[in-house]
């Protein structure tokens, strides 16, 4: 009877031994440090109206974000806190919200919009009020030319145009293209962008054709791509008009290569045009597939962690939209380590940023590159049997 | 008036022979590609038709135009989408289900809507129309997000060869569909009692209501059946549209638009002015730059306004005292 009492207060010593070193290392540089202000870092998202299934992935990477550094350091021993708003997908209101956070909330920086429209309108404020900004929007105009405060974290629309002809010239070798796009913002900025460089790369545009978003038949448009030596299809729209093109293309037996935008960059395509996506190829962030990263690299750690934890959280795979979200918050945070939170000298600090290892890619600005990414952080992905392979 | 009708006729008559020059022309200049033009624009022309039948429909029983009436077809596909698509229910299982289910809410927004409307203008019916529309769109976006889904065709493969042009299976069912509505329609309306009596009240509810037809019934059936038709059509149309919460305002101005060329309150009116828009709408975007296809379809829509307010098949309002 006299041993066991020993044999507890021995593992109660034990038990309190690793409790206190656990705490040791906690108290070392792991905590945050509640006597210390809390930085505020403002979003303006679209987690409601026709960009919510953008805005609304951003806005949880975002708290998975603050979650994550809250219950280690947070930034430099300081909480941080992301006020999100939502811009209801509206240039007007993101505006509005943009203002609310600068005067009322005293936020540092902000990140957002999830829209190009809501964008444009945000980065007017930033570079009146001298405000950082990091954009999570891919139109090119964002940031070319460059905005003293305004930065990105998704690719732009041109890289992902780089990327498609790079395909159509090394991998295709095809000399004659026909493009089918979108009538809207989105498929004419591409349209005219591919049109203008494609000649630079000895490629010539046989045929330029459009269709309405809410269309739903595009047989018109494609008797005509039939009619020209076009030896690829390279359609710039976003769901549904893609799968109806490419099912129309099968009805038609029109069989050349059908080369798609990042637009069509999510499994609702598949799921729309069924067996008509296979042999489908576009161009999209490496994320979608992180073995199409290298294994031993830093990047892929971090995009299979972050995968894994927000599948966890959120019960939901995390696409490219979390992780522009993340990338946003992550810039902020890093270059308000050295910062703090004096808007010019963070607007300093997120320029300096070189080589960060983020989800969508790694990160490097400069005072006349405010995009981030570069085509290298794209890939082509090819639709074989209804699932995504690495076209390499 | 009998100059009025010669006209009237010679204007009809001079409409079809132009519609006719250009199908044959389009046939002999662009052979087997003229051929697919007409048959995709068929295809889409008999989606236009069903709408705008649904439209005839209200019109023909209450003179009221249903600007919720895409949205009804909108319900019936993202419904086949959760029973079929998502549900695994056999097709006509599921057809009849989400039929039933819109059907029963085209009646209760009747009585809910519509029925307390009943001493107000027209045009005030209208608007209410318009707001139903927004709701039942708003409805759907929270129940099923922006997506657009898909819904399995009725029967396999990928094309059928007709003549020269290649359809996708679905668009046979599409025409045998609107085949089927606009006789059914036509035989309501014209043959039974109840159809002739709902046009009456249209015309004069208190003559109606004498002889037993009350305008508040009218507007009731005219409601059931205008869903009942507009989500079957969606439901038709589903696989070849890919629907979405928004598809029901595109589906409604395309079927109005249809409605009106061929003369509101006419089926086989419907038919005519949504196979005239469908192929006008190919042939042009086949034959010039694609940004002009819309503005065919409204071309063409205040052409019949000016010069035939009453629709290509549609009789004139004559009031006489």
């Amino acid at each position: 009877m006299s041993g066991k009492p020993v044999v507890r207060s021995a593992v109660l010593l034990l038990c309190l031994a690793v409790v206190v070193s656990l705490s040791a290392v906690g108290c070392g540089e792991q905590k945050v440090d509640t006597s210390k202000e809390t930085y505020k870092i403002g979003a303006v998202l679209s987690l409601s109206g026709p960009a919510s299934p953008l805005g609304q992935p951003e806005q949880r990477a975002l708290e998975m974000l603050q979650e994550q550094l809250n219950a280690g350091a947070g930034v430099d021993g300081h909480q941080v806190e992301f006020v999100i708003e939502d811009d209801e997908s509206l240039p007007a209101k993101a505006t509005e919200a943009m203002n609310k956070l600068i005067t009322t909330e005293n936020v540092a920086a902000v990140l957002g919009s999830s829209t190009t429209g809501a964008s444009l309108a945000m980065s007017e404020i930033a570079e009146s009020k001298k405000i950082p900004l990091v954009v999570c929007a891919a139109g090119t105009q964002l940031t070319q030319p460059v905005k003293k405060y305004v930065f990105r974290t998704p690719p732009t629309d041109s890289m992902a145009i780089a990327k498609v002809l790079d395909y159509l010239v090394n991998k295709a070798k095809v000399k004659k293209i026909a493009i089918l796009h979108d009538a809207n913002a989105f498929g004419t900025g591409g349209a005219d962008e591919l049109s203008k460089k494609a000649p630079d790369e000895g490629i010539e545009v046989v045929a330029r054709e459009s269709y309405g978003s809410t269309d739903t038949d595009m047989t018109a448009q494609l008797t005509k791509v039939k009619d020209t030596p076009a030896e690829a299809l390279v359609v710039w729209g976003t769901n549904p008009g893609p799968a109806i093109i490419a099912k129309n293309m099968q009805q038609l037996g029109i069989n050349i290569p059908f080369v798609g935008s990042h637009g069509i960059a999510n499994k609702k395509f598949i799921e729309l045009a069924g067996a008509a996506a296979n042999g489908v190829v576009f161009p999209a962030g490496k994320m979608l597939i992180p073995s199409s990263i290298p294994e031993d690299s830093e990047w892929r750690t971090a995009v299979d962690d972050f995968k894994t934890e927000f599948k966890t959280k959120y019960d939901l795979e995390a696409d490219t939209f979390a992780g522009h979200g993340y990338d946003a918050g992550l810039i902020v945070t890093e270059a308000m380590k050295t910062a703090g939170t004096d808007k010019a000298e963070l607007r300093d600090q997120i320029e300096k940023t070189k080589d960060l290892v983020g989800i969508g890619g790694i990160f490097t600005y400069s005072p006349t590159n405010h995009d981030g990414l570069s085509e290298d952080d794209l890939m082509m992905i090819k639709i074989e049997n209804g699932n995504w392979t690495e076209d390499k | 008036m009998v100059g009025r009708d010669a006209d009237n006729r010679i204007l009809v008559g001079g409409a079809a022979a132009a519609f006719c020059v250009l199908i044959v022309a389009t046939l002999v200049v662009k052979g087997s590609t003229g051929l697919q033009w007409i048959m995709s624009g068929m295809t889409v022309g008999s989606i236009y038709a069903l709408i705008a039948m649904g439209f005839s429909v209200i019109y023909s029983s209450t003179h009221v135009i249903n600007f919720a009436q895409g949205e009804f077809s909108m319900l019936g596909g993202v419904l086949m989408f959760s029973l079929v698509t998502r549900g695994h229910l056999p097709t006509w299982l599921g057809f009849i289900i989400a039929v039933l289910i819109v059907t029963a809410i085209g009646a209760g927004l009747e009585r809910v809507a519509i029925r307390p409307m009943r001493n107000h203008s027209v045009i005030s019916v209208i608007i209410v129309t318009i707001g139903l529309a927004i709701a039942l769109r708003a409805t759907a976006k929270w129940i099923w997000g922006t997506d657009p889904v898909r819904v399995t065709a009725f029967s396999s493969g990928t094309r059928v060869k007709i003549l020269g042009a290649y359809l996708p299976p679905q668009s046979f069912w599409v025409f045998g569909f609107a085949a089927v509505a606009v006789v059914l329609v036509f035989l309501f309306f014209n043959r039974t009692l109840l159809g002739k009596g709902m046009r009456a009240a249209a015309m004069n509810p208190d003559a109606a209501s004498l002889v037993g037809v009350s305008s508040s019934t009218s507007s009731l059936v005219a409601w059931t059946i205008a869903a009942a038709l507009g989500s079957a059509a969606g439901i038709v149309i589903a696989p070849i549209i890919l629907p979405s919460f928004s598809s029901g305002a595109m589906l409604g101005l395309k079927g109005f638009s249809a409605a009106v060329v061929g003369g509101l309150g006419s089926a086989p009116g419907a038919v005519v002015g949504g196979l005239v828009l469908g192929v006008l709408e190919t042939i042009t975007a086949g034959v010039l730059p694609t940004g002009y296809k819309d503005a065919i379809a409204f071309l063409l829509l205040i052409l019949v306004l000016l010069v035939r307010p009453q629709g290509l098949l549609g009789r004139a309002e004559d009031v006489k005292v």
